[in-house]
């Protein structure tokens, strides 16, 4: 069975799952250069339109609230917040899990996914891993801000100081600082990475000098030779491998904080796993959450097809029956485990002052993702829409959950208190979205969003040599003449496709033996 | 002295209708419901909370509060600060403590007061669990119980051998330690009031007690007890006995608040105390979550703004000039007036003698009027403390998380007056 020649139809169903035959990943008769054309189209305009500026202008002005309450912070003490004893980590440790694993699902789409060739990442990747750097942005500003005398923070570091001392290395928070701040210069180390070659082309069709200069300089004089491409690819693969093990490290480490202690609730072996399956869970489904606004608006449909978003609910669906089975466990082990402080932790969990919370949990995040089992659901983009917002909201009531309701009531009864979040609380965490949106925008407007030369290498052009059958039926069919002159044009245009081809020959050879057939 | 609470609702910076729960019920009141009281022709109207043991049909309020021209901290009519409700009105000189044929209705307001611990009405389950719980943390039993089983204070709770999978620590000076008897705790307050003065403990406001950040380095807990057999739940809180305990740092010589300080600002002393250095602390606040007994305090805001006023400096003569006055964000705690310690040390070192038992007086101990706190060296073999230590009604409190806490506990141990007992 040969390839399924693309027509010129935007809505061709691709999320069949029909094993002879591989599911193109880019629809609507692409060709390279209009590949080209669609992903740059916005970064290239000389003035971005009204609407975003109108969405800037409002991202930014949330993320301004968000540094006047820093500012009030700082000024006043962490009194302005809802912490207490003996809820002494509340919203800001609460907001930094919640950023941290939504950072998480970007270099596992760029790393993980590229060591196991799904070639489905290359249309989000660059998408996911933009949001991964933010939203690491977004987690580290919090527990830098949390702490009492926030111009001590530095101290955290193993740097020489007056007081020659170092700093305390049995502490979890202390593996928190290296295990994020490692994340977060790989994931953007990666993620540069694998823009130069973006960025060369868009050097290439500046039409301005300074625009011209600028991605020049962020390309790094990058030509696209085979030499170029060789190097690449090789880096970039090591790059993966470097990152992949961050992928499961830095949500361990985030879970020490809490696995470490002794604290009834926090002090469970889960912990490592569940929160890497429920980072993944909320970082997928930030990500669509992302896209499937942004590929209506820029029009890019043919680019990140239902079949990915539906790839990408799939996934979703998965971590989000690993995380409501992690709670099944931990509500088991509390009851097996016969501990006592355990087993109440987690009836107060449930039945509690917070139970309205953990319900929250629950609904959002065990129950909304189970709806993806069925395919109808799942390729309707407004309904996982829908159930992204639920799982977003989810997620952060798991973090909220742990946190507090563990503190909130643990070993001596007297101690007991309830916590309530204040005015800045609030401010601060939706501030955060405006930081996280300002960033997000920014990227919109000056990067490509989708990884050009990547997605390339999963059109059939790149395939061409493989299968002669291929080539003919480009040239009989009548609509697609057109095409093959774009693709001869674009070849000129960006020869790394080319080279790019050799390069991915072990890859393709996997293709041609489905072909063949 | 506002901001101590009152031994058994644990109220600060109020007074307040006590209401038994029966009492409470039948008026459809609720605690911080404001309730109008009248008697002897006069009303007045107070703010209710609910307190197990207080008898059924009758109300109690302290008098002393709602004063006008007692300054910014008893109430100053003049700049809108009121402290409390005024009671006088229905106080008669026939009988100024009592009135009998009182009216109590609920006004529907509610009043914002302020406890150091949970309403007694919290949830259910959080009731029953608080009670259960109290058993093993405040060890109590009867004199014949006691003389039949000394050995049950110790056998009252089951964990399998405390083992660690590092070398302990080795400290080879002295080993400060404190005991608290529970049969001789009568609840008094004296010492927090005592702990205050000595170590400087900022006053933190109403507000800021309801929102749960009072500064106390000592508490004291209290507990009711029922023996609710096939009572109501309201019912079993007719007629509670209440335990108390008072609780500071335990300086546990394997102390879980050390380990998680990412800045090592809180470490081991050679003489085997658990330091709190206020200098490297950046407040993390890490150390306050791993203590499973809560007793560290945070400086959420700069308790001691007013300082900074120099209108303000004759203030500075009230805090004790061997203490830190701490700043804002840092963490803090019971040091067992290290202070003191460390004076005790230096005359010893003055007199060329070594130190003897009772050198030192804590403060806590210093204040207390039944002698139910002793400090002193565990090296020390003839040490009162020692003695103490060694008791069979000594238990340590939460001792299967394997913390060895300094601080240990004597049981209560009763011996009721038969002819008390209601009938």
């Amino acid at each position: 069975m040969a390839v399924i020649t693309a027509g010129p139809e935007r809505d061709i169903d691709n999320t069949d799952e029909d094993p002879r035959k591989r599911a193109p990943l880019v629809l609507g008769g692409h060709t390279f250069a209009s590949v080209t054309a669609t992903v740059t189209a916005f970064p290239e305009r000389d003035r971005a339109n009204k609407e975003w500026w109108m969405a800037f202008g409002a991202a930014v002005t949330v993320a301004g609230m968000f540094f006047a309450c820093l500012a009030y912070l700082i000024w006043n003490g962490v009194g302005v917040w809802g912490n207490n004893q003996p809820v002494s980590w509340g919203w800001p440790i609460v907001n930094f899990v919640f950023w941290v694993g939504i950072g998480h699902a970007g270099t596992l789409i760029s790393a993980v996914l590229f060591l196991f060739r799904q070639k489905w990442r290359m249309s989000i990747n660059r998408f996911a891993e933009a949001m991964t750097i933010f939203a690491v942005v977004c987690a580290l500003i919090f527990p830098g801000i949390h702490i009492g005398r926030v111009w001590c923070a530095y101290w955290l570091f193993p740097i020489p100081n007056q007081m020659q001392m170092w700093p305390n290395f049995r502490s979890p928070l202390l593996w928190d600082v290296f295990a994020v701040s490692t994340y977060g210069l790989v994931s953007l180390l990666f993620w540069y990475f694998g823009l130069i070659p973006d960025f060369a082309t868009m050097r290439d069709r500046a039409k301005t000098p300074i625009r011209k200069a600028v991605y020049g300089f962020f390309s790094l004089g990058w030509t696209g030779s085979a030499r170029h491409w060789h190097r690449y690819e090789r880096a970039y693969l090591i790059l993966a491998g470097l990152a992949t093990p961050l992928v499961l490290s830095v949500h361990s480490v985030v879970s020490f904080d809490f696995a470490v202690a002794q604290l009834p609730g926090w002090h469970t072996t889960i912990f490592p796993p569940y929160f890497v399956a429920g980072a993944i869970f909320s970082g997928f489904a930030m990500v669509l959450t992302l896209a499937i606004p942004a590929r209506r608006i820029f029009g890019l449909e043919t680019l990140i097809t239902k079949r990915h978003l539906e790839n990408m609910c799939k996934v979703i669906l998965v971590t989000g029956s690993v995380v409501g089975y992690a709670y099944a466990m931990e509500m088991f082990i509390a009851y097996y485990g016969a501990n006592p402080y355990e087993g109440f932790t987690f009836y107060n969990r449930a039945f509690g002052p917070y139970a309205w919370a953990y319900w929250i949990m629950v609904t959002c995040n065990v129950v909304s993702p189970q709806l993806f089992w069925f395919k109808r659901l799942r390729t309707n983009p407004a309904f996982i829409f829908v159930i992204c917002i639920f799982v977003n909201i989810g997620m952060w009531f798991e973090r909220f959950v742990i946190t507090v309701s563990s503190l909130n009531r643990d070993f001596l009864p007297t101690s007991w208190g309830y916590f309530s979040p204040t005015p800045v609380d609030f401010m601060m965490f939706i501030g955060s979205f405006g930081i996280f949106f300002t960033l997000f925008l920014l990227f919109l407007r000056w990067i490509p969003m989708i990884a050009i030369a990547e997605v390339k290498t999963t059109m059939k052009e790149s395939h061409v040599h493989h299968d002669d059958d291929h080539d003919e039926g480009y040239v009989e069919d009548e609509a697609d003449e057109m095409m093959v002159t774009d693709h001869r044009a674009a070849e000129d245009e960006d020869e790394d496709d080319d080279v790019e081809d050799d390069d991915d020959s072990d890859d393709d050879d996997d293709d041609s033996e489905e072909e063949k057939e | 002295m506002q901001e101590l609470s009152e031994s058994r609702s644990k109220l600060t910076w109020d007074n307040a209708a006590y209401l038994s729960p029966l009492t409470a019920k039948a008026l459809g009141v609720k605690d911080g419901n404001v309730v109008g009281i009248q008697a002897n022709g006069q009303t007045i109207e107070v703010p209710a909370i609910i307190l197990p043991g207080q008898p059924t049909g009758s109300v109690a309020v302290a008098v002393g509060y709602g004063r006008t021209r007692a300054g910014v901290v008893g109430g100053l009519i003049a700049d809108d600060i009121v402290v409390g409700h005024d009671v006088n009105p229905i106080r008669s000189l026939a009988s100024p403590f009592f009135a009998t044929g009182a009216q109590v209705n609920n006004t529907g307001r509610d009043y914002p007061l302020s406890t150091t611990i949970d309403h007694w009405a919290i949830d259910h389950s959080g009731m029953e669990e608080r009670e259960d719980r109290s058993d093993m943390f405040v060890r109590e039993m009867s004199l014949p119980e006691f003389e039949k089983d000394p050995d049950h204070v110790k056998h009252m709770d089951h964990h399998p051998p405390l083992k660690s999978l590092f070398d302990d620590a080795v400290y080879e000076g002295p080993r400060w330690a404190l005991s608290i008897d529970l049969s001789r705790c009568t609840g008094c307050n004296a010492c927090l009031v005592a702990c205050q003065s000595e170590n400087n403990v900022p006053v933190v406001g109403k507000e800021q007690v309801a929102r749960g950040r009072e500064m106390a380095w000592i508490r004291i807990d209290r507990y009711f007890r029922t023996d609710g057999e096939g009572l109501g739940p309201l019912e079993a809180y007719e007629n509670p006995k209440i335990v108390n305990e008072p609780l500071t740092c335990m300086q546990c010589e394997n102390a879980p608040c050390e380990q998680v300080c990412p800045v090592a600002a809180t470490v081991h002393t050679s003489d085997g105390l658990n330091a709190m250095v206020y200098n490297r602390c950046i407040g993390t606040r890490y150390c306050a979550n791993n203590c499973p007994y809560k007793v560290r305090r945070f400086n959420y805001h700069n308790w001691n703004e007013d300082l900074k006023d120099p209108a303000n400096k004759v203030k500075l003569m009230v805090f004790n000039p061997e203490v830190t006055v701490r700043v804002r964000g840092v963490m803090e705690k019971c040091t067992y007036c290290t202070q003191r310690i460390y004076a005790a040390k230096q005359q010893a070192r003055i007199e060329n003698r070594a130190m003897r038992d009772g050198d030192i007086v804590t403060a806590c101990q210093q204040a207390c009027p039944t002698g139910a706190i002793v400090f002193g060296n565990l090296r020390d073999e003839g040490a009162q403390v020692t003695k103490l230590h060694a008791m069979k009604r000594t238990y340590s409190m939460l001792q299967e998380l394997q913390v060895q806490p300094r601080t240990r506990y004597m049981a209560r141990i009763n011996n009721p007056n038969p002819a008390l007992e209601p009938a």
